[in-house]
């Protein structure tokens, strides 16, 4: 038995499975599943794509050509990948084809908390909903069984809580799945209208043979308790049901969808009440209700982030004959304390961060700055406070544009920033918009060679594989200018002089402009301390120095300090101080 | 809690919070016990407020610990101990990092830095409070401040000391074990040298 992450769990799954090809776009909590397969499984041909889009269409092409193949993806990387997505549950797969879907309620790195199992509905593919590492791999092993048994693409949903808990886990030995070799069939994977309309009905009976299978595979089961109370519930509310309420009658359902209304009836007629507890939406408790069945669930549970087992305890007490059941179980309601107001602790841009200068600046020029994801959004928080919006990867360009659109004059005081890999994954097509459309803004790439954010994964701009093999990197200066933006300037945002004259320079003219802001993530190099030297003698306490928001700087009484543990030397605050107080560090360049 | 015990391990992002929870694992199955875990990683990581918690027991269905459910809080900072006190059951134990690291809105003067975190905590719960910066750099390397405050709370768990011993050498990578070994002893030479009472005011 190892102790394994859900992540890590999912690529040993894919290995013991044969799978062959593996693929997604990083994004937290997903991101070790394919870290852990390039790592320990050299058989998998493993690859970052550009986006979770690419990363499927790969995953459905090495599934025709005869491949097993996991494609890998937070949950909002589905909106982006839900295109092939929808389709290719008409066509169906040739080698078996899971996609991993891996959610955040609580949104502990995340935009929005949606529930991705609606997909598996949207889309009529089956979803699998393991509880904990173990299940993982047990169910990814399932879900290629029943892809090419049903000729089907499978979801298989995880949570952070799955993703990124560690449980026990029994190692075994891969299966050798039949070769599929690809075979031509048109009518089955060109989706023309007169094809697509016999596949949709080819996927409706697929649907009602997988409900079959749904009510009596031994994923979803009963476990026995006191009658008079029921729970129906799935992933891992399972492990938070089971902590506090040992002693219920359980319907643990791991294949969720379709949904299994018959096993659902039956154990409906067996306890005397019956409640669904599930994380974020009513996904399973609207179909019992709809299937007739009288139940509580979300009028109680919180449809916004995370359940724990204390949260679900409280909750259910609020019913009554619940409530009074529990009591006779010994079950105890713990009451949330309340927080003591304390400092909060914000995460923060590192020191020597490339992002910090050019935010600096940003702030200083009093910008419009339309944002987007990654390490760099931290630029938004105070006291850069340099970022006005976050909705999507890739979403700054197109939005600059429109804001530009919508006010001409807002042009020249309004600017796009987006990270080096984000700009890769969608903002490239805004960056076309805008030239296209004859546009006239200014797109700033904050490229800092890597996906910082997710823990440093290549991307095509990185010259490496997922692997760290060599290979040609895109050149974002080249692809600028052959989209047809004729203004296009590199800087370091180390030196806050050059990056403010780029930046004006880039908005000065009613044309379209890339600034690329280059310097690698200082996470990359992980420089030794290297304190620049100060004077506190110098120090006026103006606080000008403060304002980049460096975990390094402070003034205790009044004058500059550096932590010499954190400082690296980067020089923006020997820049931004006007009396001289901080110098140059010594050694060399950060 | 049936026979579950809970560790929240709790500090600031970089600390090496990580590998502490993976030792305290380790440690856990070998000693026969069934294990859960959870970790953050993500935006949190980036010098904000971060948490592992480990479960170990006979059966272990939740991986997180909620409010009241730890047995130990092994804190890293001092702030983040008292941020995390909620999390203890009655009676339990603080082991703490007599270590400081100022939160943004304190360096930038929005907030104000709990003078008396030891002082509070001490009031309430069983304390043992340890400078594992100074005893890691007495071991050789401040980088193992995590292990030192993992071998004092070794001093007060179930297992054996050759448990211990092989869980650091399934989870430190071999250049760094002597460092470690010398780490986790000194750590649970301190832990043996103390008892802890609540301290009275």
């Amino acid at each position: 038995m190892k102790l394994l992450s859900g992540n890590e769990a999912i690529a040993r799954g894919a290995w013991e499975a044969g799978v062959k090809v593996a693929t997604a776009y990083p994004g937290t909590p997903s991101t070790e599943i394919l870290e852990n397969i390039a790592r320990h499984y050299p058989e998998i041909y493993v690859e970052w794509a550009p986006n979770e889009k690419v990363a499927l269409e790969v995953g459905i092409g090495a599934s025709l050509g005869g491949a097993r193949a996991l494609v890998a993806m937070k949950h909002v990387g589905v909106n982006v990948a839900a295109d092939p997505l929808v389709t290719l549950a008409y066509t169906g797969v040739n080698a078996g084809l899971v996609l991993v879907s891996a959610d955040d309620p609580g949104m502990h790195s995340s935009q929005n908390e949606q529930d991705n199992r609606f997909y598996a509905r949207f889309a009529q593919i089956p979803l699998f909903e393991p509880a904990d590492s173990r299940e993982a791999k047990d169910f990814l092993r399932i879900a290629f069984e029943v892809s090419e048994a049903f000729d089907i693409p499978v979801m298989l949903r995880t949570s952070t809580r799955v993703a990124h808990s560690k449980s026990l886990v029994r190692e075994e030995e891969p299966v050798s799945p039949l070769k599929r070799p690809y075979q031509k069939d048109f009518a089955k994977y060109v989706m023309v209208p007169a094809n697509a309309r016999n596949r949709h009905r080819a996927l409706e009976e697929r649907r009602e043979k997988l409900r079959a299978l749904a009510e009596q595979t031994p994923v979803n089961r009963v476990d026995e308790g006191d009658r008079r109370v029921g729970i129906i519930t799935s992933g891992i509310s399972y492990c938070y049901v089971k902590e506090v309420f040992p002693w219920a009658s359980v319907l643990k359902l791991g294949l969720s969808h379709p949904f299994p209304a018959g096993l659902v009836r039956t154990f409906a007629g067996r306890v005397e009440n019956l409640f669904v507890v599930e994380e974020l939406e009513p996904f399973l408790e609207e179909q019992v209700a709809a299937a007739g069945i009288a139940v509580r669930g979300k009028d109680l549970i919180p449809r916004t982030g995370e359940l724990s087992p204390a949260v679900i305890a409280r909750a259910l007490q609020q019913d009554p004959s619940f409530a009074a059941v529990a009591r006779e179980h010994g079950t105890v309601f713990p009451a949330e304390p309340e927080d003591q107001p304390l400092p909060l602790r914000p995460p923060v841009l590192c020191p020597g961060c490339p992002h910090r200068g050019l935010f600096y600046v940003l702030k200083k020029l009093k910008l419009n700055v339309m944002g987007d994801i990654g390490c760099y959004t931290l630029g938004g928080l105070p006291p850069l406070s340099a970022m006005d919006t976050c909705i999507c990867m890739g979403a700054g360009a197109g939005m600059a544009h429109g804001m530009a659109k919508a006010d001409p004059e807002s042009a020249a005081k309004t600017v796009a920033v987006i990270g080096d890999s984000t700009f890769v994954h969608s903002g490239i097509t805004g960056l076309i918009d805008i030239v296209y459309n004859r546009g006239v803004s200014t797109v700033i790439i904050a490229d800092n060679r890597t996906t910082a954010m997710t823990g440093h994964q290549d991307h095509p701009g990185t010259g490496r594989t997922a692997r760290r093999e060599p290979t040609r990197a895109l050149d974002f200066v080249k692809l600028a200018r052959a989209i047809g933006v004729s203004r296009v300037s590199v800087v370091d945002p180390a030196d806050l002089a050059a990056t403010r004259r780029a930046i004006s320079r880039a908005l000065k003219a009613p044309a379209p402009a890339v600034v690329v802001a280059s310097r690698p993530c200082v996470l990359l190099a992980r420089p030794a301390p290297n304190p620049v030297p100060t004077d506190p003698g110098a120090c006026k306490g103006c606080k000008l120095c403060l304002g980049l928001g460096c975990p390094a700087l402070s003034l205790p009484d009044k004058r500059i300090a550096v932590n010499p543990h954190l400082c690296v030397g980067c020089g923006l605050c020997t820049q931004v101080c006007r009396h001289g107080a901080i110098g140059k560090a010594g050694g060399s360049d950060a | 809690m049936r026979d579950v015990t809970g560790i929240l391990i709790a500090g600031v992002g970089g600390q090496g919070i990580i590998l502490a929870g993976k030792l305290a694992a380790q440690a856990a199955i070998l000693g026969g016990m069934d294990v859960k875990t959870s970790e953050i990683h993500g935006m949190a990581q980036r010098g904000g407020s971060v948490v592992t918690h480990v479960r170990f027991g006979p059966k272990v269905f939740a991986p997180v610990i909620d409010s009241g459910g730890a047995d130990f809080l092994l804190a890293f900072e001092k702030l983040e101990g008292l941020r995390n006190l909620k999390f203890l059951r009655p009676g339990g134990t603080v082991i703490l990092n007599d270590q400081v690291i100022e939160p943004l809105p304190v360096l930038l003067g929005k907030a104000t830095y709990p003078a008396d975190v030891v002082e509070q905590i001490g009031a309430r719960f069983p304390l043992l409070v340890i400078n594992a910066l100074a005893e890691a750099e007495g071991c050789g390397d401040t980088r193992a401040a995590n292990v030192v405050l993992l071998g004092a709370l070794a001093h007060r768990l179930p297992f054996p000391r050759s448990v211990w011993e092989e869980a650091l050498r399934a989870v430190v990578p071999a250049r760094f074990l002597e460092l470690n070994r010398r780490a986790f002893a000194r750590g649970f030479e301190i832990a043996a040298s103390k008892q802890l009472r609540l301290r009275q005011k």
